[in-house]
């Protein structure tokens, strides 16, 4: 199986290009955030390298978010149409899932993979491996670091946070729980290599058309809206005309 | 069979997302338009974040869709053009990167297309351009007087100092309690009014093509604010009416002087305000009187807003002039016309 697998949801981007299980070619930004302009010229080069065409992948793996809206759109966009217009399979894997599978598969800690969400707020979720097998704890969610941190000092076991804890972050906390450990920053960069692995695994999407990113927050005017609008029924609010 | 040039067009600048298949640049066989109006009524404007998310849940859909109604397939297309600016950054996005997805995938041409040169390719779907023409751009996000020498060649003699005409128009609907976009209920109403209140006509008089419609939107809503706390109500068919005359006097006297200092073959109207019923008879009466040997194009009424027709009509004579854009193309959300000195 021919895979490629691409990440924009958050300040790196990467693409790998994987068959079966090996990793023929990889690249990875780590500079401005400017996806727009770099995935598609990278893509390109490395299916050059690799001596593929566009038409011979059988499979986009893509990180679906969170992270960044107008990162992780890039990512999913390219993927979805990509997935489209060649009809092959799309598959969507979290972004949090993909930085906790820089940890080793024999730790046995729990594994919070966190992105920064600003006002001191984070993206978040907990995983674990079990028998190789990376497995969700609690769901990704949107939530303050404090918050975050009160939760992982009431477990009973290790816990090792993953991703990159920028001063904005760890202004809002005194010192970190016993139990939780931060990793080296050089363990927050995405692999699409592991992104790819993942989503070999995983079934499909049946339909690639309502595929969009994991926001998981609604956008501040939605909230407001409902709000002031309690009960009221989402309906479908874009029609063709 | 003649050879026919086919044209995959993108178009997703607000909060629209069109796709659109076009033969030689001319004949539209499929034109989707998915619009978000109901979702950003709820806020009385667009939303960026809100118009991207809408973008990206319609871009394959909508694609899809073009191309059956045209009943193509991806070996039959030539090229693929895209709008990447001007427009809200998120909401281009979606449409540069599912544009650029395609081209690589299908190795086909990618074209750039300037949201506004595709307003005024609508109105190549009326008639033929004849060159040198004049155009008048008004919408919610630009009100502008573009020159064009030759085909493929855009100079904007004059533009809007502050606000947009269709933007004044949504700005006073909400003070009349019309929801966003307002120019179609108050254009209605204004027809049924008359101009009483005498608004301001910014710059009718000076010597130049520009326009500003901020000074006239303060006045009316300062009309309207002093009515209320006399406790008195102001008749909305000529309130309507009279912003409207302000709008309209400015535009046709702009654009009648632009038409004296430069001699054109054509006049081209176009943009979602020229959908405007009040506008485009004013300009058919003053053509006829000032300018009685310079037919004038009306973008169609259903090509008034955005669309990927529009950008498919511009971006064929793009790829006739050799623009080519590389896979690094990106959205430019203050793409302009080069400015140039006023005669």
């Amino acid at each position: 199986m021919k895979i490629l697998a691409v990440d924009t949801s958050n300040h790196p981007m990467s693409v790998a290009l994987v068959e079966d299980e090996q990793l023929l070619a990889t690249t990875t930004l780590n500079m401005v955030r400017n996806h727009s302009i770099y995935l598609m010229p990278a893509i390109s080069k490395l299916f050059e390298l690799v001596q593929w065409q566009p038409t011979d992948i059988d499979r986009v793996v893509v990180a679906q978010g969170p992270g960044s809206y107008t990162g992780v759109r890039i990512a999913v966009t390219t993927a979805k149409v990509l997935a489209d217009t060649e009809k092959i399979d799309l598959v969507g894997v979290s972004s949090l899932a993909v930085l906790a599978r820089n940890v080793v598969p024999t730790s046995s800690a729990i594994i919070v993979p966190f992105f920064d969400a600003r006002r001191g707020n984070v993206f978040a979720g907990a995983y674990q491996w079990e028998n190789g097998e990376l497995v969700n704890k609690i769901e990704d969610q949107h939530l303050g670091i404090d918050v975050l941190l009160n939760q992982l000092a009431k477990l009973d076991q290790q816990v090792v946070l993953v991703g990159h804890m920028t001063d904005k972050i760890q202004a809002k906390y005194d010192q970190l729980p016993a139990n939780v450990t931060l990793l080296p920053r050089s363990y927050s960069i995405p692999s699409t290599y592991q992104l790819a692995l993942a989503g070999k695994m995983k079934e499909p999407v049946k339909e690639i058309d309502p595929f969009v990113p994991h926001y998981l927050r609604i956008t501040e005017a939605e909230a407001n809206w409902q709000k002031l609008h309690p009960g009221e029924k989402r309906k479908n609010y874009v029609r063709e005309v | 069979m003649t050879e026919r040039t086919l044209t995959l067009a993108f178009e997703s600048s607000c909060d629209e997302t069109s796709v659109a298949v076009i033969e030689n640049g001319t004949k539209i066989l499929s034109n989707i338009v998915a619009t978000q109006i109901d979702s950003h009524q709820r806020f009385g404007g667009v939303v960026p974040e809100v118009a991207s998310r809408h973008h990206i849940e319609q871009i394959t859909k909508c694609t899809n869709e073009a191309l059956e109604q045209a009943d193509v397939g991806y070996d039959d297309l030539d090229a693929v053009a895209v709008t990447y600016g001007p427009g809200l950054v998120g909401s281009l996005l979606i449409g540069v990167t599912a544009a650029k997805t395609i081209a690589w995938a299908h190795n086909l041409p990618l074209i750039p297309v300037n949201h506004m040169a595709g307003h005024i390719y609508a109105a190549r779907y009326v008639g033929e351009f004849k060159y040198p023409q004049m155009a008048l751009l008004v919408s919610g996000g630009h009100t502008e007087l573009v020159y064009m020498p030759s085909e493929h060649e855009y100079q904007i003699i004059g533009e809007t100092r502050d606000d947009a005409a269709g933007e004044a128009y949504d700005k006073i609907g909400r003070v009349l309690g019309v929801n966003y976009p307002a120019g179609k209920t108050i254009d209605e109403w204004a027809a049924k009014g008359k101009d009483t209140f005498n608004f301001p006509r910014a710059m009718e008089k000076e010597d130049n093509y520009d326009f500003s419609f901020s000074g006239l939107k303060s006045a009316f809503i300062n009309t309207v604010h002093n009515a209320d706390q006399r406790g008195e109500k102001l008749d909305k068919y000529d309130l309507a009416a009279s912003f409207q005359q302000s709008v309209i006097d400015v535009l046709a006297e702009k654009t009648m002087r632009a038409l004296d200092d430069y001699p054109v073959k054509q006049l081209i109207l176009a943009g979602g305000v020229a959908a405007n019923h009040g506008l485009r008879a004013r300009l058919d009466h003053d053509m006829k009187k000032f300018h009685p040997d310079v037919p004038m194009l009306q973008a169609p009424l259903k090509l008034c807003g955005d669309n990927a027709a529009m950008i498919g009509a511009a971006g064929y004579v793009n790829y006739k002039h050799g623009d080519r854009a590389g896979l690094d193309l990106n959205a430019v959300p203050g793409l302009m016309f080069d400015r140039i000195q006023n005669k």
